[in-house]
C-alpha cells in the first residue's frame, strides 16, 4: 500500500465520514471540509511533475485478487497524471464554488458531498489505475456516482428522467468495455495496460482485435457523449451547476477521451481506429455546434458546446493515431501535432468551459433564471461575471489572447496535416476534414457570441427575472476568476505547460516518438492557412451572428420525430411495453403456478443434464443389507406421508407429519446416527407444539374440507419429482468415484480431542457451518417476532382508513 | 437397503411437492416439511450406507465407523429446517389472519405497485 | 377456554427438572457421547416450553425474567467472540485442529473453547424457539 493508494482511496474515506460532520456541525458548511480533500490530493500530485516531465514513470502495485490476475496496481505517467491533476484541481475549484452554490440551510449537503467524493475518487481511480478489472470498477462508479448527482433533485420530473437516461446510455457502454476487456485478456492473458501495451504487435494479427477495438470504442464514446451518445448529456444538465462544471463537462466526460488516448498505442497506425476515431468526433463536433446555436437554455448550449468540443478532441486523437502508423521519423512528428492539440485543447476546454459553466451558474443563482429570452443587460450589474464571461467565450471561439486560439491554431494544422495524408483512402476522403472542422468552426464562433452577448448585453429586462439581479458574492466568483487567469495566462506562456504536461502525455500516447518531440508552441507563425481558416471564422460568424433573425427559423424546419432522442423515448416505452408483455404472459399471480414452474424445470434441467451427460447409473452390489425393523419403519413411512396428502382433516394432517417426524428419528436410530435421533426428536416435539399453537388457536373461517380434490397436472409433476430424486439417489450410489473423506474425521480424538466424530465436526472442523447456522436460527426467530409484533400492514391500512 | 430408502426419499418428495402445489396454505406448509425430511434421508442415502459402528470413537476395539460428516450436515439441516418452518408457518398464520383466507387461488399478487 | 390443568401441572414441576438435568448431561456428554450444543439447546427448550404450556406466561416470566431475543443475541455473541479468540491467538478464524498435532498439551485449553462456543449454540437455539414459540402464543 502506497502513499497514492491512501490519496486514492481518501474521497472514500470522507464520503464515509461526511454525514457525521454534516449532522456534527450543521452551522459550518460541509463543503469546508471537503475541500480538504481535494485541494490535498492536488498538491499531493504535484509532486509527481518533476519525475513526470523526465519522462519517467512509477507503477504501485497492491495484490486483490491475485489467483485472478486482478491487481490494485497504479501507474503515474503523463496522461493519467495530468488528468488527475484536473479532476483534483477543478474539483477544488468546484467544491470551493459549490459552498457558496448549494445553501447550508434548504440542500440536503451531506448527499451532495457524499456523491461528489465517491465520484472523485472513482474518477482517480479510473485515471491512475493499470489493471483493467479496476479501472472498469472505477469506470462504473464514476456513472452510478453521476447518476446520483444528476438526480441530485429528484423531486423533479426531469433530474430523475435525466439521471436515468445517462445511466443507460453510459452503463450500456460501461458493458460494451467490459466485453472489450475480457476479449483483451483473452488475447494478451493479462489485464494489466502496461503489459497489453507492450505486446501490442501480437494483439494487432489477432481475430477479436477489430471486435475489441469496436467495443471499447462504444465505452468511450458513451461516456463522451459522442454523436450519437451525445443525447445524454443535455438531459444531465439537471444536476446542480457545480456537477455541470466538473462531470459533465471538466472530467467525468473526458473519461472516454482518456480511454481513447490510453489505448492509441494499441489501436492507433490501424485504417479502422484512424476513420472510426476520427469520423465520430468530426461529427459530433458539427453536430454539436450546430445544435448549440438554436438553444435558449444557457446550460443547454452549453451543454452542445461540450459535446462539440469533446468531438473536436477525439477527432484530433483519431488524426493523431495516422502519427503510430509511420512508427517514428518526421512524418510521425508532422501528424503527432493532432496529439499535441488534443491534450492541449483538453486542459484548455477544462479551464474555458469550467470558468463557463461557472459562470452560468451565477447568472442562474442571482437572477433565477437561465433563459436567453429572458437574459440581457447584464453587463453593468454583473461586470466581473460579464468580464469572465466574455474571457472564456472568446477563448472558446477561438480568439487570441485566449488559450482556445493556440489550441484551435494547432486543430487546424491537425486536419490540414490529416487532408494530406495518402493512406487508408485518405485521398478521396481527406479534404472532408478540414471543410467539416472550419464549418464547425464557425458555428462554435457564433454560439459563443450568443453566450456572451445575449446574455450581457441588450436590453435589461428586470420584471422577466424571478429574483432581483445582482453581483454574485466573492465565494462564487473566485473559482471562475482562477480560471479565467489561466485562460489567459497560457496563452502568454503555453510552453511552460507543455514542457511539463502536455509533452508528458503526447509520450504515452505515442510512445515510439517518445523524446523526439520537438514543441513550441506560438502564436504567430507567419501567414499560413491556419490563420486565413481563423479570419475566415470571424468574418462569416460575426456576419451569421448579426443575421441570425433571418435564419435562425431554419431550425424549426427539423422533425422532432426524427431526433434521437426521440428514437430514445420510444425505443425505451416500447422495450418497457415489450417486457410487459412478456412478463404478464407467465406472471399469472399464482404463486402455485410459479411453483409449478420452479418444479418444471428442476425436473427438465436435473433430468436432462443428468440423462445427456450419461449420468443415470444402477449398481447394486455394494447396498446395505435390510432387516426387519428396516421394513416396518418404511411401511409405517408411507403411511403417514399417505395419510397426510389423503386426508381432510387439518388436525390429522398435522399429527400425519408429527409422526413422519418420529419415524424419520427412528430411522436415524436405525442408520447408527444417534446425535440425529436425539436432534430430530426434540425438533419434532416442539414442532409439534409450534404447529398445534397455530393452528389450535386459528378461528375456523368456514367448515370446508382441506382436500381439494385431485388435480392430475400437480399429481404428474409430483411424481415425476419423485422419480427424478429416487434416480439421483440411487445413481449417487453408483457412482462411488471417490473413497469418502471421513476417515479424516476418524482422527477426531488426537485433532479436536472429542471421540463423538459429529460433535467434532460440528464445534471444530466445521464451526463455521454452525455458528452461521445459529445466526439463520436466530434470523428466523427475529423474522417470526417481527412478523407477530410490528403489524406494519395493519398500522398502515388503519391509518388509511 | 439403499434402494429401499431410494424409493422411499422418492415417496416423501412426491407427497411433499403434491401437498406444496395444494390450495390451502397449511398443507403447502406440511408439505414443505415433508420435503424437508425427504431432503435429510436423502443425504444420509446418498452418502451411503456402509454399516458400521456409531461414530462415537470412545467405543473399544471398533475400527468401522459410519460417516460421521453427512450426519453433522443433516444435523445442521435438521436445526435450519425449524427455523424456516417456524417462520414459514407464522407466516402462513399471519398472511391468514391479515388477509382471512388460506387459499391460494384467493391469494393473488396483482400489477399495482 | 378456561381448563383445569392441575395433572398436567403436577406433573410439569418435577419432570421439567428431570428434563433439565438430563438436558445439562446431554450438553455435557456431547464431546465423547451423543448429546452437544443443539440437542441440549431443544431440550432446554422442550422444558420450558412444558412450563409454558402447563403454567400462563405472566407467571413463568415472575421466575424466568429473560429477554429470550436477548439470549438469542448473547448466543451469537459468545460463539462468534469464541471464534475471534482464535484469531486473537493467531489461528485461523473458529479453528485450532491443527496445533493439537505439534502441542498435545494445549488439549485441555481448546477443549474449553469448543464448549464455550457450544454454550453459544445452546443459548441461540433456546432464545430462537422460545422467541418463535412465545411470539405465537402472545399474540393469540
Amino acid at each position: 500500500m502506497s502513499w497514492l493508494h491512501i490519496f486514492i482511496l481518501l474521497p472514500f474515506l470522507f464520503a464515509v465520514i461526511i454525514p457525521v460532520l454534516y449532522k456534527k456541525f450543521p452551522k459550518i458548511h460541509t463543503g469546508w471540509f471537503v475541500l480538504a480533500a481535494p485541494a490535498g490530493i492536488f498538491a499531493y500530485l504535484l509532486s509527481y511533475i518533476p519525475m513526470v516531465a523526465g519522462g519517467e514513470t512509477t507503477m504501485y502495485s497492491l495484490p486483490w485478487i491475485p489467483s485472478l490476475d486482478i491487481h490494485f496496481s497504479l501507474y503515474v505517467d503523463g496522461l493519467g497524471l495530468i488528468f488527475a491533476l484536473l479532476i483534483t484541481g477543478i474539483g477544488s475549484l468546484v467544491v470551493f464554488y459549490s459552498i457558496y452554490y448549494l445553501s447550508k440551510v434548504r440542500e440536503a449537503l451531506h448527499n451532495f458531498y457524499v456523491y461528489l467524493m465517491m465520484f472523485m475518487g472513482a474518477m482517480l481511480g479510473l485515471v491512475l489505475s493499470d489493471n483493467l478489472i479496476v479501472l472498469y470498477l472505477f469506470w462504473e462508479l464514476t456513472s452510478i456516482s453521476s447518476f446520483l448527482l444528476i438526480a441530485y433533485w429528484y423531486a423533479r420530473r426531469q433530474s430523475r428522467y435525466g439521471a436515468q437516461k445517462s445511466m443507460l446510455i453510459t452503463v450500456f457502454g460501461g458493458f460494451a468495455m467490459l466485453a472489450a476487456i475480457i476479449m483483451f485478456y483473452i488475447m494478451g492473458n493479462t489485464f494489466s495496460i502496461r503489459e497489453l501495451l507492450s505486446q501490442a504487435d501480437q494483439l494487432v494479427q489477432h481475430d477479436l482485435f477489430i471486435a475489441t477495438m469496436i467495443l471499447l470504442l462504444l465505452g468511450a464514446f458513451t461516456k463522451s457523449a459522442q454523436f450519437p451518445f451525445h443525447i445524454w448529456l443535455p438531459d444531465a444538465m439537471e444536476a446542480p451547476t457545480p456537477v455541470s462544471a466538473y462531470l459533465h463537462s471538466a472530467t467525468m466526460v473526458k473519461a472516454g477521451i482518456y480511454l481513447v488516448a490510453r489505448f492509441t498505442p494499441i489501436f492507433g497506425g490501424t485504417m479502422e481506429w484512424f476513420w472510426i476515431v476520427t469520423a465520430v468526433g468530426l461529427i459530433t463536433l458539427f453536430w454539436g455546434s450546430l445544435l448549440a446555436v438554436k438553444q435558449r437554455d444557457l446550460k443547454a448550449l452549453l451543454a452542445f458546446s461540450t459535446i462539440s468540443q469533446l468531438g473536436l478532441i477525439m477527432s484530433l486523437l483519431g488524426m493523431g493515431s495516422a502519427a503510430l502508423y509511420y512508427g517514428g521519423g518526421e512524418t510521425s512528428q508532422l501528424h503527432s501535432a493532432a496529439i499535441l492539440a488534443a491534450v492541449f485543447h483538453l486542459v484548455n476546454h477544462s479551464t474555458f468551459k469550467g470558468s463557463l459553466f461557472m459562470v452560468v451558474g451565477i447568472v442562474d443563482h442571482e437572477t433565477g433564471t437561465r433563459d436567453l429570452r429572458k437574459l440581457g443587460g447584464l453587463m453593468s450589474i454583473m461586470p466581473i461575471t460579464f468580464t469572465i464571461a466574455i474571457i472564456g467565450s472568446l477563448s472558446m471561439a477561438g480568439l487570441p489572447p485566449f488559450n482556445g486560439f493556440l489550441s484551435k491554431e494547432l486543430f487546424f494544422t491537425g486536419t490540414l496535416n490529416a487532408a494530406s495524408l495518402d493512406i487508408f483512402n485518405m485521398e478521396t476522403y481527406g479534404a472532408l476534414i478540414p471543410i467539416v472542422a472550419w464549418v464547425a468552426s464557425v458555428f462554435t464562433f457564433v454560439y459563443s457570441l450568443i453566450l456572451v452577448f445575449k446574455t450581457f448585453l441588450g436590453k435589461f429586462q428586470p420584471e422577466r427575472l424571478e429574483k432581483e439581479a445582482h453581483e454574485a458574492p466573492w465565494g462564487m466568483l473566485l473559482p471562475p476568476l482562477v480560471l479565467s487567469v489561466l485562460v489567459i495566462g497560457i496563452f502568454f506562456v503555453p510552453n511552460v505547460l507543455a514542457d511539463y504536461a502536455l509533452e508528458p502525455m503526447m509520450a504515452s500516447i505515442l510512445p515510439p516518438l517518445e523524446g523526439q518531440f520537438d514543441i513550441y508552441i506560438e502564436a504567430w507563425h507567419g501567414f499560413v492557412p491556419e490563420l486565413f481558416m481563423t479570419i475566415g471564422i470571424v468574418v462569416i460568424g460575426l456576419l451569421l451572428y448579426l443575421t441570425l433573425k433571418k435564419w435562425l427559423w431554419l431550425y424549426n424546419n427539423m422533425p422532432r420525430a426524427m431526433t434521437i432522442t426521440n428514437a430514445y423515448n420510444s425505443g425505451l416505452k416500447r422495450m418497457e411495453s415489450g417486457s410487459r408483455k412478456i412478463t404478464d404472459l407467465h406472471m399469472t399471480g399464482f404463486v402455485r403456478d410459479y411453483l409449478r414452474y420452479i418444479f418444471v424445470l428442476l425436473i427438465m434441467i436435473v433430468g436432462a443434464s443428468l440423462f445427456l451427460l450419461d449420468g443415470f447409473s444402477f449398481e447394486v452390489s455394494n447396498v446395505a443389507p435390510i432387516n426387519l425393523y428396516e421394513m416396518i419403519l418404511a411401511a409405517v413411512l408411507v403411511g403417514a406421508a399417505a395419510m397426510v396428502v389423503l386426508t381432510r382433516s387439518r388436525l390429522t394432517a398435522v399429527i400425519g407429519v408429527g409422526v413422519l417426524g418420529y419415524i424419520v428419528a427412528l430411522f436415524f436410530v436405525v442408520l447408527r446416527a444417534p446425535d440425529l435421533a436425539l436432534t430430530q426428536l426434540a425438533i419434532e416435539t416442539v414442532s409439534v407444539a409450534l404447529y398445534l399453537l397455530c393452528f389450535y388457536h386459528l378461528p375456523r373461517l368456514r367448515q370446508r374440507d382441506e382436500g381439494d380434490g385431485l388435480n392430475v397436472m400437480n399429481l404428474v409433476i409430483a411424481l415425476a419429482v419423485g422419480t427424478l430424486v429416487t434416480l439421483i439417489a440411487l445413481s449417487a450410489n453408483g457412482h462411488r468415484m471417490f473413497p469418502a473423506i471421513s476417515d479424516f474425521y476418524e482422527g477426531g480424538y488426537e485433532l479436536a480431542g472429542a471421540s463423538n466424530m459429529v460433535n467434532a465436526i460440528l464445534a471444530d472442523f466445521r464451526a463455521f457451518d454452525t455458528l452461521l447456522e445459529i445466526f439463520v436460527l436466530a434470523i428466523a426467530g427475529l423474522g417470526v417476532y417481527s412478523l407477530i409484533k410490528l403489524r406494519l400492514a395493519r398500522r398502515a391500512s388503519d391509518e388509511n382508513q | 437397503m439403499e434402494i429401499l430408502m431410494s424409493v422411499l426419499v422418492g415417496i416423501l418428495f412426491t407427497a411433499g411437492t403434491y401437498l406444496v402445489l395444494a390450495k390451502s396454505l397449511l398443507r403447502i406448509v406440511l408439505g414443505t416439511a415433508i420435503l424437508g425430511h425427504g431432503a435429510l434421508l436423502l443425504l444420509l442415502t446418498m452418502a451411503g450406507l456402509k454399516t458400521g459402528a456409531p461414530p462415537l470413537l470412545g467405543m473399544e476395539g471398533i475400527t468401522n465407523y459410519v460417516d460421521p460428516l453427512p450426519q453433522a450436515l443433516i444435523l445442521t439441516a435438521i436445526v435450519i429446517n425449524f427455523g424456516t418452518m417456524g417462520f414459514f408457518l407464522v407466516l402462513a398464520y399471519r398472511s391468514y389472519k391479515e388477509l382471512g383466507t388460506d387459499d391460494m387461488e384467493e391469494l393473488r399478487g396483482t400489477n399495482n405497485e | 377456554m378456561k381448563t383445569n390443568d392441575v395433572i398436567l401441572q403436577t406433573v410439569t414441576t418435577v419432570t421439567v427438572f428431570i428434563i433439565l438435568t438430563f438436558a445439562a448431561y446431554l450438553f455435557f456428554a456431547g464431546h465423547h457421547d451423543p448429546g452437544g450444543g443443539f440437542i441440549g439447546g431443544l431440550m432446554i427448550a422442550s422444558a420450558l416450553i412444558l412450563l409454558y404450556l402447563a403454567f400462563d406466561i405472566e407467571l413463568i416470566h415472575k421466575g424466568l425474567p429473560f429477554d429470550y431475543k436477548l439470549l438469542m443475541g448473547v448466543g451469537m455473541a459468545l460463539s462468534l467472540l469464541t471464534g475471534i479468540g482464535a484469531i486473537v491467538l493467531q489461528h485461523p478464524f473458529l479453528s485450532h485442529t491443527f496445533e493439537y498435532v505439534d502441542f498435545p498439551f494445549f488439549g485441555e485449553i481448546e477443549l474449553a473453547t469448543s464448549v464455550l462456543f457450544e454454550l453459544g449454540v445452546t443459548l441461540a437455539v433456546v432464545g430462537a424457539t422460545l422467541t418463535i414459540i412465545l411470539s405465537i402464543s402472545e399474540d393469540v
